[in-house]
Parts: structure tokens; C-alpha cells; sequence
């Protein structure tokens, strides 16, 4: 963060008579250095930067940054790269692996066949000789779809609260916080058991949304606190000097800041999302629309599936699914958190120490807190 | 500190929150096309009575007459609402209320000791994790506290039910209290009602403390961290009030009113979890309302539901300014 420091002195020593530079960041770059032609004919604005960036260097730095050096860090932690592989294996499953297994109707094959037996059924038959596999791969693609319009839905929405009433402030950010309070008091489940019985949602879309309807209150909250350290940061308030619209600001001081949290809660209600409507599907309370994880839950529950034997593999499959799939998406989730939060991959590399300590993994970890603390000194 | 401003604030709050509550219930009976009152309405004209008696049964039912114009019907329903008039069953022919009011403190007995085992275990869990950050028990138990918390808790009761309830036959698979036990303050009644209460609270406890575990070391940890520890280190102050004044209490505090919004979501997972165990608390009662369609019913409990969460929250705000006295706040200029 030196060099900032250094980078305002520069310019308070400019500031006389080049405080039009100021708005042009390429300039910048001339003014620390203190060669500012004094050419009246010379716009600020016409002034080259010495060192020449092509847009694609730009664009490889920023790869670098945002996707490369997470990548390696991701990679580099077991719990992440099981997470990242578990969610990676779920979306090829829901997209390619529907391509290449077979629907399957009742009586496809003998009732209630056994798992791990043929090679027809690997995993079973149920009581009515559908395949148990294909019946799992098949609910796959509506599942991700589901978690996806969830999670997409409660973030944009608590983005957009959060954000917003945190860096307006004043009577705008007391209404909005208000009406976050409300929705975050109404208890989630029985307001989506209630919405779902009378509104008797069939498109997976509309399930996903139902099924977090209010969760995106408590996340908007906690970014509009994250929102309130930001708004009186050196760079933001330069920003509204200058007069930059409001959204400019949002949009390229504050939210790349809150992009981590973002990232993280987006992974968690996407794992909310598919906890509750199974749950809810297992119940019952959701219309039954296609092959579904829930549903094959609750038929073999209803036969029984909890006390015969001849049903355990009929009943536990989907709940396996589930829980593999939720647990991915809780490491996915952590390990994205590792990637943001300096310090926890600071005491994380201490730990493990050795390993890492190659010249690669040190510039990931100087890129990356680059990226978290920029502007943010 | 709790200053008045704030106390009236938050009770203005409270009270805001409470109406829009009731506001939303009557727009969903309401003003869903094909909602509760259009289902209500054509199943006494299939049952073949004259408009005005159909006018009659629904108000008797929803609390809301139809023919009066929306927003008379608005204010009446908000007043019945506000004296405890949350309708008439149609599945049991009870006032909802009387049926809520007898499954309410079962839900809470549940949801209460869950809470209290979740935060007991998961904080003393979390601390000594943090304390032996690193070691194998720190990376043995953070595995589990990850493993457990991505189980739902509807699997575990599943399994819970099947391995110690049916397998086993350790423990009743429904009802709150054994047959015949006589209602009262006597050693049989309160067992029974113990051990039938063991799983459904032994599912919602397992399914939560990894999380509160997990948290409580995150923040531990950070404390352990801090300058002001390193400053009580060289002060030379005793482990137990470094461990007890320094790090336990300023790990817990944050955790205080997540643990009052938590509540609020065991009372609402008691839908599930009360349905798989049988056990007739308010979740049993609202999944079999909508199983039968039992509109006023489901909208009573969800009233009621709503209505502990307020109050649970409500104390949980008004209280935390006393536990934490770093809490407060100042209003901020607009931009």
C-alpha cells in the first residue's frame, strides 16, 4: 500500500494546476512521475503513459487474476478441489450425462432389483421396475435448474437492497432496512409451505424461487454492513467528489469488493435451495412434475422404505445424491471463502506450510491480495 | 444500552411487522385467484347452499363475509385476527386457535431444548477446536461438523427413526406422551414426554451443532489472533480469565441473535420434522391442513408461527444491547 502513498503525494504537488487530471486515470500514471508537459497545446488528455499496455495484456492480467490465481488456490486445497469436482460432476450429469442415459419407464426391468447385481441396473430397480440411475440422472437437470433460479433470485435481489440502501444511507436506507427486517423476521419454510399450496408452482424455475422467497433479506444486510465500511473509503469518496453517478460508483468501487461474499452466499443458497424442496417434495407439499429426487424419497417412504430391507437401496439412493451434492456444494462454498478472505489463506498457508512456498505460490497469494485489498487499503 | 429511542424504535418495529404479517395472510386468502376463499366458496356451492348461508359459513371459517365490500372485509379480518379469531377449522370443526394453543408448547419444548443442546454443544465444541487449532481432534471434528451440517435434518430423523425407533424399538416412532400416561407434574408424564420428545430433538441437534461448531471456531480463532490478546498475554492475566473474558466472550456475543433467528427457523422446520415423527405440535397440525386443504387452519398456523418468531427476535434485539455493549448505533448522513 505504499505506493498509493506515494502516488497522493505526487499528485498534491500537481494539484495546482492539473486538477483536471484527476479525472482521467491514464494520466495518472504521467502525473506521479512528474514529467506533466507544461505545453498549454498539449491537452492532459492527449499524454501516452510510458509504458505501453495492449488491451491484451490487460485482459491476460485480469485473467490472471480473477481466474487463473483462484484456480490454482482452489486446486491447492482438498476441500475446495472435492467440492469444486462434486458440483463440476453434478452439472455434467444434469447436462451431458442426460444424453447418455436412457429415460426409464415402469417395467424397464424385474421389481425391485437389487443394486450392484446387473450392469442393466447398477443401482436397482424400484417397485415398479423403473431404473433407480437413470431415474436419479433424469431429476438432475430440473434440480440444477432449481438451486440456479434460487440462488440467482436471492442474490440479485439482495444485491440490489443491500448494496444500494447501504450506499445511499439516510431515510432511503432506514425504509429498505425496514422492509429486509420484515421479510427476514417471517419464518422461511412455513411461508414457502403456504405460497406453494396456494400457488401450486410446477415450473422448476418457480420452485427455486419459492423456496428461498425470503432468504435474500438476511444476506442484504449483512452486505449493506459490508457496504457501510466501504462508502467512506478514500477512493469512493474521490469518486463522488468528482461526481460519478451513483450506479458507476456501486457498480466499480463497491460491488468488486463485496464480490467474495457475494460468490460464497451464492454457492450457499444454492445448497439451501436444493435442502428445501427435497425436503418439501418428500413431504409432499410440492406438485409432483417429472422424475425428481423428493418424489422417488417420498414413494419409498410411503411403501416403507424406512423399516424394509428389500426398499433401502430404492429409499437411500436420492438421499445419498442429496448429500453428496449438498456437501459439495458446502466445500465449493468454503473453498471460495479461502479464495477471498486474505486472512484465512494467510494462517491457512502457515499451516501447511512447505508446500507452497514456491515462487508460483507466493505470486498467487501477492496477486490475490492485490485483488481483495485494492483501493481498500 | 437500551436507550428509549431505540426501545421505541423497535417495538414500532415489531408491532409494523406484525401488521404486515396479517396484511399478507389476508391478501393470500384473499386475492389468490383459484386461493383459499374461491376453494372455500366451491365447496359449499358443491355442497349445494344458498348464497347467503355460503356467505355465513365462510365468514364462520375465514373470518372474512365476502359479500361486504375488500377493504370492510380487510379491517374485520384484521380485528378478528388481532382478538385470537383466526377462524374455524374445517378438517376438525375447532376453532383454530384452541387447536394451536394445546400444540404450541409441544413445539416449543422441542425447538427450545434442540436450540439449547445445538448452542451448548456447539460452542464448547467450537472453543475447544479453536484451542487445539491444527491438531487431529481440530481436523477430525471440523470433518464431522461438515459432514453432519450437509445432512438435512429430515435424514437424519429419517435414519434416526428407522435405526432407534422401529430397528431398535429404544424409542416411541410417534405421539408426544405414551397412552394412558395421566397428564400432570409426575415423574411417569414428564419421562414419557422426554422420551418421546429424544429423537425429533436428537435430529434437529445433530442436523445444527456442526454449524454453530464450525462458526464459534471461525470466530475463535480470529480472536486469537487479536492484538489486544497479545496485549492480555504480556499482561501476564490467567489463562481462565484470558480464556473466559477475552476469547469465549467476544466469540459468543455475535452469536446471539443469529441464535434467536435460528429459533425461528427450528420453530418452522417443526413442519417437517413434526410430520415424520408423528409428534401433533403446530408443524403437524399445519402439514395436515394443507394436506386437507384446510385453509383457514394453515393460515392460522402460519400466524402463529410468525407471530413467535416476531417475539422471539423481538427480545432477542431488545436484549442484545445489554449483553453486548459494543452494540449501538449512530444514524448515518445521506449521500
Amino acid at each position: 500500500m505504499k505506493p498509493s502513498n506515494d502516488d497522493d503525494g505526487g499528485t498534491d504537488s500537481t494539484t495546482g494546476d492539473a486538477t483536471d487530471e484527476r479525472f482521467d486515470e491514464w494520466t495518472r500514471a504521467e502525473t506521479d512521475g512528474g514529467s506533466v508537459s507544461r505545453d498549454p497545446s498539449q491537452s492532459p488528455f492527449d499524454i501516452v503513459s510510458d509504458v505501453e499496455q495492449t488491451r491484451s495484456e490487460r485482459y491476460r492480467m485480469v485473467l490472471d487474476s480473477m481466474i487463473v490465481a483462484p484456480g490454482k488456490i482452489l486446486w491447492n486445497d482438498w476441500r475446495a478441489k472435492l467440492g469444486f469436482l462434486i458440483t463440476f460432476a453434478f452439472v455434467l450429469i444434469g447436462t451431458v450425462g442426460v444424453w447418455y442415459v436412457d429415460r426409464s419407464f415402469a417395467d424397464d426391468g424385474e421389481i425391485l432389483l437389487r443394486p450392484f447385481e446387473t450392469w442393466a441396473h447398477p443401482l436397482g430397480t424400484d417397485s415398479m421396475g423403473r431404473d433407480i440411475l437413470s431415474e436419479l440422472v433424469h431429476a438432475t437437470p430440473a434440480m440444477l435448474e432449481m438451486m440456479f433460479a434460487g440462488a440467482l433470485f436471492s442474490m440479485g435481489m439482495a444485491v440490489f437492497w443491500g448494496v444500494f440502501s447501504g450506499y445511499k444511507g439516510g431515510s432511503v436506507d432506514r425504509f429498505m432496512m425496514a422492509v429486509a427486517d420484515i421479510m427476514m423476521t417471517i419464518p422461511g419454510l412455513p411461508l414457502v409451505v403456504v405460497l406453494a399450496a396456494i400457488l401450486d408452482p410446477s415450473s422448476p424455475w418457480m420452485i427455486g424461487i419459492i423456496v428461498v422467497v425470503n432468504a435474500w433479506a438476511g444476506f442484504a444486510r449483512a452486505l449493506r454492513s459490508e457496504v457501510l465500511k466501504l462508502r467512506h473509503e478514500s477512493y469512493v469518496e474521490a469518486s463522488r467528489t468528482i461526481g460519478i453517478a451513483v450506479p458507476a460508483i456501486l457498480v466499480k468501487d463497491i460491488l468488486p469488493n463485496v464480490m467474495p461474499l457475494i460468490v460464497v452466499n451464492f454457492v450457499t443458497t444454492a445448497r439451501n435451495v436444493i435442502m428445501m424442496a427435497v425436503g418439501l417434495y418428500f413431504l409432499g407439499l410440492l406438485p409432483n412434475t417429472g422424475p425428481n429426487w423428493g418424489m422417488m424419497l417420498q414413494t419409498a417412504y410411503g411403501q416403507g422404505g424406512v423399516y424394509r430391507p428389500d426398499l433401502f437401496h430404492w429409499f437411500y439412493a436420492p438421499m445419498v445424491t442429496i448429500v453428496i451434492l449438498s456437501l459439495g456444494l458446502l466445500l465449493l462454498g468454503q473453498g471460495l471463502d479461502r479464495i477471498f478472505n486474505p486472512r484465512i489463506r494467510a494462517r491457512h498457508a502457515k499451516h501447511t506450510g512447505g508446500g507452497d512456498s514456491d515462487a508460483d505460490g507466493e505470486d498467487e497469494e501477492s496477486t490475490s491480495n492485490e485483488q481483495y485489498n485494492r483501493g481498500g487499503l | 444500552m437500551v436507550s428509549t429511542q431505540y426501545f421505541i424504535k423497535r417495538t414500532a418495529m415489531a408491532v409494523v411487522t406484525f401488521f404486515v404479517v396479517i396484511s399478507l395472510t389476508f391478501a393470500m386468502i384473499r386475492l389468490m385467484p383459484g386461493g383459499p376463499l374461491d376453494y372455500i366458496q366451491s365447496q359449499m356451492a358443491a355442497a349445494g347452499q344458498a348464497p347467503g348461508e355460503i356467505a355465513a359459513e365462510v365468514e364462520r371459517f375465514s373470518s372474512i363475509n365476502p359479500q361486504e365490500p375488500l377493504w370492510q372485509q380487510y379491517l374485520t379480518y384484521m380485528a378478528n385476527t388481532l382478538q385470537g379469531n383466526l377462524g374455524e377449522s374445517m378438517w376438525y370443526n375447532d376453532p383454530v386457535a384452541e387447536i394451536l394453543g394445546n400444540a404450541m408448547p409441544w413445539t416449543i419444548f422441542v425447538s427450545i431444548i434442540s436450540m439449547i443442546l445445538i448452542y451448548l454443544i456447539g460452542i464448547s465444541m467450537g472453543a475447544f477446536m479453536a484451542y487445539v487449532e491444527g491438531s487431529r481432534f481440530d481436523v477430525s471434528w471440523s470433518t464431522v461438523s461438515i459432514l453432519l451440517t450437509s445432512v438435512p435434518f429430515y435424514v437424519i430423523a429419517v435414519v434416526l427413526l428407522w435405526y432407534l425407533g422401529y430397528n431398535l424399538e429404544w424409542f416411541p416412532t410417534s405421539g408426544h406422551y405414551g397412552r394412558g400416561v395421566e397428564e400432570g407434574f409426575n415423574w411417569e408424564f414428564i419421562s414419557s414426554v422426554m422420551h418421546h420428545g429424544a429423537l425429533p430433538i436428537a435430529s434437529l441437534t445433530l442436523a445444527g451443532f456442526g454449524a454453530t461448531a464450525l462458526a464459534m471456531r471461525g470466530n475463535a480463532i480470529q480472536i486469537l489472533g487479536e492484538d489486544y490478546l497479545r496485549v492480555a498475554r504480556l499482561r501476564a492475566l490467567s489463562q481462565r480469565r484470558i480464556a473466559l473474558r477475552y476469547v469465549a466472550r467476544n466469540a459468543v456475543l455475535p452469536m446471539y441473535t443469529s441464535m434467536m433467528i435460528s429459533l425461528g427457523s427450528l420453530f418452522g422446520s417443526s413442519i417437517i420434522l413434526e410430520q415424520i415423527f408423528q409428534y401433533p405440535g403446530v408443524g403437524y397440525f399445519m402439514y395436515r391442513a394443507i394436506s386437507a386443504r384446510d385453509y383457514p387452519l394453515m393460515m392460522g398456523t402460519f400466524l402463529f408461527i410468525t407471530a413467535g418468531v416476531i417475539i422471539g427476535v423481538y427480545i432477542a434485539d431488545l436484549t442484545y444491547g445489554y449483553v453486548d455493549p459494543r452494540a449501538g448505533s449512530g444514524d448515518r448522513e445521506a449521500f
